[in-house]
């Protein structure tokens, strides 16, 4: 039996449609993530699996239970951190995980799970003066106190500092060898190749794209060859002259769709040399999840977007702390 | 310890942790009774104003704690998504509602464990029957906490917090509290009588006299709204 089973589910909020027919199951000991821009489905679609929306069509399956009919069996068995806020502001690490354990049967000892997450410095501090990544590891723990057979993570890593991700993406690790099935959210594609067992890419409701990330990165050929240049080169003409096809991905860069040989590197700089034009980047290599991520959604992902600025201040944030 | 039981605990550190709750719960009342007991000028129509005051003040931390404390907790609660959370908990709906009920009594009772002493040291001439008291102190607790439930259950956070403090003041001036409502010119004194303040006052007083007893139109007041606030929260409560 999969952990998850998701089938043909369709999630209607008024007229648009959030999710638009989705399929797919993972198993136990898999972390599998749903990765997509904003607006995709993901949020919607986990939290159908998590019993707080009903589908409008279609079913989802958690553990071979209906997640709102058999809520009563059903929740005991699985751990929840949502994309944001869910616990009392005035609660700090300690008292919130002892009180999340006593709705268990057989919880996790919470003074571990404290030391392992990295709050025990910062056990007492309320909620609310804890910094936004203390929070999100405070949010993690509070899913697996209950030793959850299932786990689902909304953004378990957004806007915390690089320790904190290194030991959240430890704690999903573990999950997964202790045979936990790990359900992750996530905007940022480093997250997902690095953690991931099945990706599952969503856009506009549907899925574009299923496969390991090794699949989704060697999908569509695999090998090319990468540089930067002024825009406007004309390709055409460095595609005959190097034997190959060369399209203008994005303005001022360039693929070449060839083995990047050492032959075709010395073609390609040898005419770039030859029309004196100055050469940028160059990249040899297999697509990246983000040229795959591209292609499919023709959009570069929310982390690529927001990556230099906003991640500069969230470190300072977690820095003062 | 069971989930209940832990809950309710929780819900009670956290009311006796925030300074406003217990303001609301303590601070105002014990001000009103003792500066009114002291300073003689309300038209209490009793020879020692305590004797009034007692009951009402009663009275009203009973809707200080089931109202306006249980409604704005649990709105910002629902803001926060703290209830959207534990929906995912094996901590059910029933079971939270059962702790939040457990921790108002559990708080109703410091308050009466404080205001009763301090209302003896003014003078209070207690008598009556403490019996028919608890059940009119029962029956409005489930009104009250209703109605604050309905407009956690409706509005925003920050509404809620205006629109139950405001409540708390309209219902502490009609609800024989501090001014009976015998008082009241005749078309306020129909409606204060119809609120659950009024008929609280009007129970208490009349349970903690030495005739003790309740006028019927109080119970059938305080019955009503015990059923139909609760209904009403139930029906249109939004969890998210």
């Amino acid at each position: 039996m999969a952990a998850i089973e998701v089938r043909d589910l369709v999630v209607r909020y008024g007229e648009a449609p959030a999710v638009a027919g989705v399929t797919f199951s993972a198993g136990a000991g898999q972390v599998l993530a749903l990765l997509g821009p904003n607006g995709a489905g993901k949020t919607s679609t986990v939290e159908t699996l998590e019993g707080y929306r009903r589908p409008t069509a279609g079913q989802v399956r958690v553990l071979g239970l209906d997640p709102i009919r058999d809520r009563s069996s059903l929740m005991p068995r699985i751990g929840v951190m949502l994309q944001r806020g869910g616990v009392y502001p005035s609660m700090g690490p300690a008292e919130a995980l002892r009180l999340f354990a006593a709705y268990y049967e057989a919880p996790e000892d919470p003074a571990a799970l404290l030391s392992r997450l990295g709050l025990d410095e910062v056990d007492r501090t309320p909620w609310r003066r804890l910094s936004g990544g203390e929070q999100q590891r405070l949010s993690l723990a509070l899913a697996l106190v209950g030793r959850p057979t299932v786990a689902f993570l909304d953004e378990p890593t957004a806007g915390v500092d690089p320790a904190g991700r290194l030991a959240i993406r430890q704690v999903i690790r573990d999950l997964r060898d202790g045979g936990v099935c790990v359900v992750l959210t996530t905007h940022e594609l480093e997250e997902a190749e690095r953690l991931a067992d099945a990706i599952v890419i969503l856009d506009h409701g549907k899925v574009v794209a299923t496969g390991t990330p090794a699949e989704l990165m060697s999908a569509g050929g695999g090998r090319e060859l990468r540089f930067a240049a002024p825009p406007g080169l004309d390709s055409a003409a460095l595609g005959t002259a190097v034997g190959a096809a060369v399209k203008e991905d994005r303005p001022g860069e360039y693929v070449v769709e060839a083995e990047a040989t050492p032959s075709m590197v010395a073609s390609v700089t040898g005419w770039l040399a030859e029309h004196d034009v100055p050469l940028g980047d160059l990249r040899a290599g297999r697509h990246t999840l983000e040229d795959v991520f591209l292609r499919l959604t023709g959009q570069p992902s929310a982390a690529e977007t927001e990556r230099a600025p906003r991640r500069r201040g969230r470190h300072r944030r977690e820095a003062r702390r | 310890m069971s989930r209940v039981t832990a809950q309710a605990r929780a819900e009670v550190r956290m009311t006796l942790r925030r300074g406003e709750s217990v303001l609301l719960a303590l601070g105002i009342p014990v001000l009103l009774l003792v500066f009114f007991s002291l300073v003689d000028v309300l038209p209490t129509g009793t020879e020692d104003p305590v004797d009034f005051l007692a009951p009402g003040i009663l009275a009203l931390a009973v809707m200080s704690t089931a109202m306006v404390g249980l409604g704005i907790a649990t709105g910002f609660e629902r803001q926060y998504l703290v209830l959207k959370r534990l929906g995912s908990t094996p901590l059910r709906r029933g079971e939270l509602l059962a702790a939040k009920t457990v921790a108002v009594l559990a708080v109703e009772a410091v308050q009466v464990a404080v205001l009763v002493p301090v209302a003896l040291a003014l003078g209070w001439n207690a008598e009556g029957n403490a019996v028919l008291a608890l059940g009119a102190v029962i029956l409005a607790t489930a009104g009250f906490a209703g109605l604050g439930m309905l407009m956690a259950g409706a509005l925003k956070a920050e509404v809620t917090l205006a629109a139950a403090n405001g409540l708390y003041l309209v219902l502490l001036l009609l609800g024989g509290i501090v001014v009976p409502i015998s008082r009241l010119p005749d078309a306020l004194r129909a409606v204060a009588r119809a609120l659950p303040a009024g008929a609280l006052s009007d129970a208490l007083h009349g349970a903690l006299a030495p005739a003790a007893s309740v006028p019927g139109r109080a119970w059938v007041v305080l019955a009503l709204w015990a059923v139909a606030a609760p209904v009403a929260a139930a029906v249109t409560f939004r969890w998210e």
